[in-house]
């Protein structure tokens, strides 16, 4: 079956972090649209809705910042793809973007988590 | 890289190939084809909004608006060619103007001397207040070599001439004497060859000489082989050394063709008071002119403590090598770039009223487009697109038309003249030109399309549906359009104004009182070899010989030499002191001049009393002096000069001279200077062998010119025979009347422009006033007004609008003409005729333009009137 979730319950994905996630998807190597799509749905356990018009987007606007090649090629069912690979200007980014996310997911965490306490003090 | 242009289509086969994976996909997890189809689509969305969010992200909507409202824009002017040419060919007008006259401006101002480093030359004199550019003695230019601290190098020039001998024929060339370090202070070296070496210009050097690049190209054949051959100048052998780089000029005397060093001093060179050399030096880093100044002014005290001379004082000068070479075409090139403006302004102005005219009958078409949905942003888009439009295809027009300027102004420049101004044929499209192109186009462009914008914002849509102008904003719009006419009047004045002063000094000049006849007089330059004429004996006897064989000539009837012809310059003073009366050096500098007996009858002075010289005066006689009326007056006032004596110091001899004869004054010196005094000697008693030979001549004098040129050779074939023109044509080709000529004649030009694109302005806003109350006419036709009444309802208002531009330019010319008066000659910057003129001009002119609206206006049928709503 291509989903289980209920698509009520999929996330729409946060501004910005589907850069991060292309670029993910792409360390292991080069791959069309279609492929990342399911790859990052597949992978976050259906829980991200992937627009497919703002992927493409995405894949645009990396490739004119030069942080991902693209080209035409045949897919394993041969099939005629756009095929999209890391540059190594799109490592160092996704070096960079990682530690950005953890730290902010850290720090995300802190407050979500902490914020408890005190609060309840002050109640 | 390719992709920042990533076409649509490759983006839509991304997606189709997109679907086609998915499917596939779909396939393979069990749903059938036409399922799987369907649910690839429903996964991905809509395609064609993702198509047009690529659409849109990129550029391309971007540039595709703005190549479609270039378009449109391009269109709308197909469709009024009328209009189209109009703009166009005004702004061309304007632009071109105004590029033309820059070129020449940065060539002139910006870029004048060839030099390395040029802001550091400074020319180095002993000019004092009244003689700016005295230059200076040999002696004190080795002290001040010597002495100074400001100049890093110092060196001097004189000019002088040769005469060439190569093969039977003898020619004199222009030549230049230099001291050793000339081209080094002035940055410049030998394209070919080398410089003097160091050591040649000490007395007793060798005869070396550098060519200048035209005289080794026309004269040897630019033959590379001429380096270390002998060439013949004044009979003595010249060893060629080097060839001067093809650019490099030497404004000052850029005819110079021969540069030998300064290796042989005349007798009067070795005195500290034969004044002869003009110095040029290179300031030292972080030294100004100032304090140079300063420092040549201690030497020259110091120098005058230890060498006290009487009649001499202390004097120095130090003045930028630019300031000299364009010091006086400055005022000229920025009025006439004032008048370019001006002119550009009205051309723009013109153009913003014609588009607003037009945007005015275009308002139910921009009211049909903002109902259909057409933002404000985007029709105000259109609106500078089209502003664009006009100011840019005016601005490639207004190269052409500056290309065509250039060519016809350097041609309006004489040869003689740009010869002294060779930074004028650098005038041409340079990175300079190229920056002002550009900004002209801008600022063009941003009226144009400023004001439609003005125009639209204060549009109501409704307004423009409803059609007929009775909105508030009509009135607003109609008060703008009005006023620009205004200005355009009002500059049109002012340059009229400019043009009639101009104009007027040009005429003055040239009318300017000479003491002489000089039609049917003829001249030419005559040289005498040094070698062959040594003696004074030789020489008087040529003067003497030239003057009867010319005067013999059939169609001549009175034949003279001179030193300098009149009108020439100020130059060849003297400085004189009367014997018997106390003398403390004061500064009585007059013009010399040394004549043969028949000189001053020949141009047709008059002798006021005493007499003119005679063949007796020479030599073996006590000395004698004719003086002119200034001379008289200034330094014999009240009593008979006859019989009184003036003396001077010829190079370190002291003579006296008894004065024979007074007359009127004879103009020496420039047309626009006052007449300075003058004595003239015999030049049988101080002999000269470079001197000008003046033929008074019955019939035409330019015909009389080849046989001048042709007994001389015969008397000589050695001497050097140059120069030979009309009196009139000398007169014509001085630098004051060339200069007044062509200020004169290129203001008026962009007077007349002017004044034709006010007058079209005018004739613009009163027809369209006239269209707008068409209706208006009717109403009132229809209710009895006569004819007679709508004339003088339309001349009324173009009346009004004439008469505020006419005041408001009349005030503005006042300005104006003060800040030209350096231009102006024998007129005062307020000239009450010149203003009534061109106010009366103007004002004639702008009644005709109004008139043809006037009586469309008065022709109006009021059926047809009433019936167009």
């Amino acid at each position: 079956m291509p989903s289980q979730n209920n698509p009520d319950d999929r996330l729409a994905l946060l501004q910005g972090t589907l850069d991060l996630l292309i670029l993910k998807t792409l360390v292991l190597g080069p791959r069309h649209g279609q492929g990342i799509a399911r790859s990052i749905q597949r992978q976050s356990e259906e829980v991200f809705l992937v627009d497919h018009g703002s992927l493409y987007l995405a894949l645009q606007r990396l490739e004119d910042k030069k942080w991902i090649n693209a080209k035409w090629g045949v897919s394993e069912n041969n099939r005629k793809a756009r095929f999209y690979s890391l540059t190594p200007r799109g490592h160092e980014q996704l070096v960079e973007k990682t530690s950005e996310w953890q730290r902010l997911t850290r720090a995300m965490e802190l407050i979500l988590n902490g914020s408890s306490s005190p609060s309840a003090e002050e109640a | 890289m390719s992709k920042s242009k990533r076409r649509a289509e490759d983006f839509a086969a991304e997606i189709q190939s997109h679907l086609a994976l998915e499917a596939d996909e779909l396939k393979r997890e069990g749903l059938s084809e036409g399922e799987a189809q369907r649910r690839a689509h429903v996964e991905f969305g809509s395609v064609s909004t993702a198509r047009e969010r690529f659409y849109l992200r990129s550029r391309v909507v971007w540039l595709d608006n703005l190549a479609r409202d270039a378009k449109f824009a391009l269109r709308q002017l197909a469709r009024g060619p009328g209009f189209a040419i109009t703009a166009i060919v005004v702004l061309a007008l304007g632009i071109g103007a105004s590029v033309a006259i820059f070129a020449f401006v940065d060539a002139a101002l910006l870029e004048p001397l060839p030099y390395t480093d040029p802001n550091h030359l400074v020319q180095v004199d002993e000019g004092n207040d009244r003689f700016p550019d005295w230059p200076l003695s040999y002696p004190d230019f080795l002290d001040w070599q010597r002495l100074n601290h400001s100049f890093s190098s110092l060196d001097v020039f004189s000019p002088t001439g040769f005469l060439l001998r190569s093969g039977a024929v003898t020619e004199p060339v222009q030549a230049m004497r230099v001291s050793g370090g000339f081209f080094q202070t002035l940055g410049v070296h030998p394209s070919l060859g080398r410089d003097f070496n160091p050591g040649e210009d000490r007395v007793g050097g060798p005869n070396v000489v550098l060519l200048s690049y035209s005289a080794w190209l026309h004269r040897f054949g630019a033959r590379r082989d001429l380096i270390g051959q002998v060439i013949d100048l004044d009979g003595a052998a010249y060893t060629v050394i080097g060839v001067l780089p093809r650019e490099f000029s030497f404004a000052i005397l850029s005819n110079a063709e021969f540069w030998v060093p300064i290796n042989r001093l005349s007798f009067h060179e070795h005195s500290r008071g034969f004044y002869a050399f003009m110095g040029i030096g290179r300031l030292r880093k972080g030294v100004s002119v100032q304090s140079a100044l300063a420092d040549m002014k201690t030497i020259a005290a110091q120098l005058q403590r230890q060498y006290p001379t009487p009649g001499r004082e202390a004097s120095a000068g130090v003045v930028l090598l630019s300031e000299v070479v364009t010091g006086n075409v400055r005022p000229i090139l920025l009025t006439l770039l004032g008048g370019a403006g001006l002119l550009l302004l009205i051309a723009c102005v013109n153009v913003a009223s014609l588009i607003l005219l037009r945007s005015e009958t275009r308002r139910r078409e921009i009211a049909v487009r903002s109902a259909l949905g057409a933002t404000p942003s985007r029709l105000l888009r259109q609106f500078v697109a089209e502003g664009l439009v006009f100011a840019l295809t005016g601005c490639a027009a207004g190269i052409a038309v500056a290309a065509g300027f250039m060519r016809v102004l350097s041609r309006l420049v004489p040869k003689d003249m740009a010869a002294n101004m060779p930074f004028l044929s650098a005038a041409g499209f340079s990175a300079h030109t190229g920056w002002f192109i550009s900004a002209i186009a801008l600022s063009a462009a941003f009226p144009l399309a400023i004001t439609p914008i003005l125009r639209l914002s204060f549009q109501p849509l409704r307004d423009g549906l409803v059609d007929g102008d009775r909105s508030s904003a009509g009135r607003v719009w109609r008060s703008l359009g009005t006023s620009m006419v205004v200005v355009e009047l009002a500059v049109a004045v002012v340059l009229l104004a400019g043009a009639g002063l101009l104009g007027k000094s040009f005429y003055k000049l040239l009318h300017v009182p000479l003491g002489f006849e000089p039609d049917h007089l003829a001249t030419v330059a005559v040289m005498a070899p040094n070698s062959a004429y040594t003696t004074d004996e030789q020489v008087i006897a040529l003067y003497r010989e030239i003057v009867r064989r010319t005067s013999i000539l059939p169609g001549a009837k009175l034949a003279g030499v001179t030193s300098l012809l009149p009108v020439q310059c100020d130059c060849g003073i003297d400085r004189i002191s009367f014997p018997g009366r106390p003398y403390h050096g004061e500064h009585n500098d007059v013009d010399e001049r040394h004549i043969s007996p028949n000189y001053l009858p020949a141009l047709g002075a008059k002798l006021i009393s005493g007499r003119f010289f005679t063949e007796s005066d020479d030599a073996s006689h006590p000395g004698v002096a004719v003086i002119n009326q200034t001379l008289a007056r200034t330094y014999f006032p009240g009593h008979g000069p006859v019989g009184q004596r003036i003396a001077d110091d010829e190079g370190g001899n002291p003579a006296e001279w008894t004065i024979v004869g007074v007359i009127e004054d004879v103009r020496e010196g420039p047309l626009d200077a006052p007449v300075a005094a003058a004595e003239y000697f015999p030049i049988n008693q101080t002999r000269q062998n470079e001197f000008s030979l003046a033929v008074r001549t019955s019939q035409d004098a330019g015909s009389q010119l080849p046989e001048l040129v042709s007994t001389l050779q015969q008397i000589d074939p050695n001497l050097g025979v140059s120069n030979e023109a009309t009196m009139d044509e000398k007169v014509g080709a001085t630098q004051a009347a060339l200069l007044h000529r062509f200020s004169a004649w290129l203001v008026s030009g962009f007077a007349t422009m002017s004044l034709v694109l006010g007058v079209i302005g005018l004739y613009g806003v009163v027809a369209y006033l006239v269209s707008q109350r068409t209706r208006e006419i009717g109403v009132r036709m229809a209710l009895g007004a006569q004819r007679s009444s709508v004339y003088s309802l339309v001349m009324r208002q173009a009346g009004w609008l004439t008469l505020a531009g006419l005041a408001i330019g009349l005030v503005c010319s006042l300005g104006t003409s003060m800040l030209i008066r350096s231009l102006l000659f024998g007129v005062q910057p307020w000239d009450g005729l010149i203003l009534v003129c061109s106010a009366t001009l103007l004002g004639l002119a702008s009644m005709a333009a109004s008139f043809l609206p006037a009586r469309r206006a008065a022709s109006v049928d009021p059926v047809e009137a009433l019936r167009a709503e």
